[in-house]
């Protein structure tokens, strides 16, 4: 099938970007989105232009490097799918597709559709973490968790930190993100002791990144590629209370 | 040179506890003064840096995505071995150990794999400290589940997303050290080159991938955890980002490259799809637990599976394997696909393909226990193949997955340049000639955590502190212009093709003549054939834009360039190895009914490579592989 791509180019973070018309032709239904994006890159570079810039590594949904804004939606059209996961059977013959990078003021373009998102790792940083030293560490079954338990906080922890939810908010908010952590620790016995300064920590380092606050729109609940319920929001915030 | 390995005497069991009570100690107040770089933060890498920074070292740690928690470790999906026996089912340490070197072809060194078996157990421990969410049964307690190549149940699993979960729990214990001041962290940046001072590694050239900048550091100590070599077949289950160049470049710099034929062949991933395919997807081979293996009895059957009746199918693992069935090793369950395929009884577009059949678990279990059990792996197949893996069985093939060669090191995780320490998958200790599942995520947790951090006390404390090079030492100026010489020459060429075009030419290459079965005349061929494309690279490749900028075909580029001098290596590695072992199978060497045949009068040694130049034959050194507690034995499944 033949489409026509409408690209956000800007060379770096200093320069004004704008929409540039490319055309991918000949495109298998059976490729995945960025292996689209890998032929047209294959034939901007024979042309003697230069590359569309974006961000992937493992192509199998999982790292979260990978962040496109696909006609307006974080990932695009499919529910519960990265962009690397995301099939050109999805789309039709003839279809315009628009690419843009994440838009957030903490998420500050690098280049092309590239985003630093290393506002989470600070957030993270700030306190997504036991703080318990190697070795020494007591026998595994020695704490049981019930599984109910264990299976929610490992639904938390499904996060990738991709940064769809912060796109996808129209306050940028990092809520889910924060949230997913915060629930994870919280969940577990291990995360009780540092649970208050936890999440008053990370909740004071999302607000100094300048992510906005969220008003229960939930717009990041359907763009997260990992289901990441908005039900963690409600214990983050129930959890910042008690702190 | 002779390689010592420096295995401690006395008997293996008493080995590790006492090397540790008998090494060299820093003293705490003194370890600030000494500066660790740590080149990748996967498990590993993020597991080292976050325990050194720890102990009180200075650790600066680079990795080339855009955070710590991307590196590939993430990607692994089924599962982390522990000699915890929790199942009552016959575990122990030697049991790990013995099915670890059985299953690696008893091709790797023993004393390293049964330090590997002990700390297993702390590894567990260690996580669910950090608050890894391990799957639990109902009475709180860990669950286990088996893996191929064992016969209990010791493997520990976090959904499908186990090295996710375990990533993220060393990920967590990093971000803390860099909090609190003690890592700093270098995200977005490459390791062009290792600098080495009178014969000790003592920095690294680093590559700032978003602005271009060179810079250089200086440490008393460098670690690489800069994973596998997998993409140098293009198509593979690495992450696209994954590459040779760190440890390759400290190959050219004097370090030993080892076993570097030892790539392993998953046998459960997505067959491939057209020629636009750029990597491929692994389907955990915790699948073969529940789903039975099978091709139709007739070759060429078109028919829909579920047309084909019981008695006209090929459970052919099943039947040449009857006690380890489905859950045999990778490289036997690899070859065996193989096989059917090459003999016209594969199935799926092209015949590249073999079913995994999950109707009769379901049937048994029901849909419900099997989606809970791998709910997201059948997710994942169907977005990429578009077909619902409940209803008609998913169709599989082998891929390159993961290479055990790397770096030769001795027991102190040293490569022969004393200084630099490699761990993880860069290295090429643990697994011989074939890996076990669930076995990298233990020895990347192991060498990261409990390992590393005592062996490289013992170094420093040697060295002495105060003893850190200035960056304006002359092997620092050279190696920093030589990275700028390589950067300019690879933006001036401006010729027609791409990066890509030479990679993917380069990658069918190995995968025709070195991959699932290699022989003489197929890999004489790719050590006539790499040179030539690597030639016509440096004439005619187009890197376009500049140095001091995002550029990601420069990156490209540079790897590259790193892997059709590697894949040269690599197939004389394989041409010297006139045997077969593991996920290195010489046609020219099997059994008369097709198993792999070693030969342990000639072959029984690492292999480690010493460069000699580009296109010149590298020098080959070889350590003996002591067997002392494990009679050697033809590897049997059946």
């Amino acid at each position: 099938m033949d489409l026509k791509l409408k690209v956000w180019r800007q060379k770096n973070s200093k320069e004004k970007g704008k929409i540039v018309n490319y055309d991918a032709k000949g495109v298998s239904p059976d490729m995945s989105f960025l292996e689209m994006l890998d032929v047209v890159n294959e034939e901007l570079i024979v042309k003697g232009e230069d590359p569309i810039a974006f961000e992937h590594d493992c192509r199998e949904g999982i790292c979260g490097s990978c962040n496109i804004m696909i006609n307006g939606e974080a990932h695009g059209p499919l529910p519960g799918v990265t962009t690397c996961q995301l099939h050109m059977r999805t789309f039709k013959d003839g279809d315009t597709i628009y690419l843009e990078p994440w838009r957030a003021k903490a998420f500050p373009v690098l280049k092309d559709l590239v985003v630093d998102r290393s506002a989470f790792d600070r957030v993270i940083q700030a306190g997504g973490f036991v703080s318990i030293n190697t070795g020494g560490a007591p026998d595994a079954n020695a704490l049981p968790i019930p599984k109910k338990d264990a299976d929610v906080a490992m639904d938390a922890a499904t996060c990738i930190g991709c940064g769809a939810c912060v796109a996808s908010c129209k306050n940028a908010s990092a809520m889910l993100f924060v949230s997913a952590k915060v629930s994870h620790l919280a969940l577990l016995p291990q995360g009780q002791v540092e649970k208050k300064e936890r999440v008053k920590n990370m909740v004071n380092a999302m607000d100094k990144e300048g992510f906005g606050n969220c008003t229960n729109q939930y717009e990041c609940e359907a763009a997260c590629p990992k289901d990441i319920k908005r039900d963690f929001i409600r214990v983050l915030n129930k959890e910042y209370i008690l702190s | 040179m002779s390689l010592d390995s420096k295995i401690p005497s006395g008997p293996l069991e008493k080995k590790w506890d006492d090397y540790k009570s008998h090494i060299k100690l820093v003293n705490p107040a003194n370890k600030r003064k000494y500066t660790i770089i740590v080149i990748g933060t996967g498990l590993a890498g993020g597991s080292a840096s976050a325990t050194l920074a720890e102990l009180g070292y200075n650790v600066k740690t680079f990795c080339f995505q855009d955070s710590p928690r991307r590196a590939h470790s993430i990607a692994a999906q089924g599962g982390i071995n522990a000699a915890k026996n929790y199942q009552n089912d016959g575990d122990s340490v030697y049991r790990l150990f013995y099915d670890t070197i059985k299953g690696g072809d008893f091709r790797a060194r023993e004393a390293n794999v049964y330090r590997l078996a002990q700390v297993s157990a702390n590894i567990i421990d260690q996580c669910v400290a950090q608050g890894v969410p391990f799957a639990r049964e109902y009475g709180g307690h860990l669950d286990n589940r088996s893996f191929g190549g064992a016969q209990v149940s010791r493997t520990f699993y976090a959904k499908g997303q186990t090295g996710q979960q375990l990533l993220l729990g060393a990920y967590s214990s990093l971000s803390r050290q860099i909090g609190l001041g003690n890592v700093k962290m270098y995200p977005r940046t490459e390791m062009v080159d290792l600098v080495v001072i009178d014969g000790h590694a003592k920095g690294v050239i680093i590559r700032d991938l978003v602005t271009g900048k060179i810079s250089v550091h200086a440490g008393d100590a460098v670690v690489l955890a800069s994973g596998g070599y997998g993409n140098v077949f293009y198509l593979s289950t690495n992450a696209k980002g994954s590459n040779v160049t760190a440890t390759f470049r400290a190959y050219k710099k004097g370090a030993f490259f080892a076993n570097p034929c030892y790539t392993q062949i998953h046998p459960t991933c997505i067959p491939v799809s057209g020629d636009h395919q750029s990597k491929l997807t692994l389907m955990s081979e915790s699948l073969r637990n529940d789903g039975r293996i099978w091709v139709p009895k007739k070759q060429g059957d078109t028919r829909n599976p579920a047309d084909i009746p019981e008695s006209e199918r090929d459970y052919y693992l099943e039947r040449k394997y009857p006690s380890y069935g489905n859950l045999c090793p990778r490289d036997i369950a690899s070859r065996s696909a193989k096989e059917v395929c090459d003999a016209g009884f594969g199935v799926g577009p092209g015949g590249q393909g073999v079913y995994l059949d999950f109707s009769s678990a379901i049937q048994r279990l029901g849909e419900h226990t099997i989606a809970e059990r791998y709910g997201n792996l059948f997710q994942m197949y169907e977005q990429i193949t578009g077909e619902n893996p409940y209803k008609v069985p998913m169709r599989i093939y082998p891929a390159v997955h993961y290479t055990m060669g790397g770096l030769w090191v001795d027991y102190n995780l040293m490569s022969n340049l004393p200084g630099l320490f490699v761990i993880g998958e860069a290295n090429f200790s643990d697994h011989g000639a074939n890996r076990l599942g669930a076995s990298a995520l233990m020895q990347g947790l192991a060498d990261g955590y409990f390992v590393l951090p005592y062996t490289i006390g013992n170094y420093l404390a040697e060295v002495g502190f105060g003893k850190t090079p200035s960056t304006d030492h002359a092997e620092f100026k050279k190696a920093e212009s030589d990275v700028n010489e390589q950067t300019n020459k690879l933006l001036s060429i401006k010729g027609k093709r791409t990066v890509d075009s030479f990679h993917k030419e380069l990658g069918k290459l190995m995968w025709n003549n070195c991959g699932m079965a290699r022989d003489e005349k197929s890999l004489k061929e790719a050590l006539t054939k790499i040179p030539q494309i690597r030639d016509e690279f440096w004439k005619n490749v187009n890197v376009p834009g500049s140095g001091a900028e995002l550029n990601q075909s420069l990156e490209k580029a540079g790897r590259v360039a790193d892997f059709l001098e590697f894949g040269e290596l690599l197939c004389l590695d394989a041409l010297t190895r006139e045997e077969s072992c593991g996920g290195h199978f010489r046609t020219e060497h099997q059994m008369d009914d097709g198993e792999a045949k070693r030969d342990d009068n000639k072959f029984c040694h690492a292999t480690a490579w010493e460069w000699k130049g580009v296109g010149a034959k590298p020098t080959e050194h070889r350590e003996k592989l002591e067997f002392e507690n494990i009679k050697l034995a033809t590897r049997s499944y059946k």
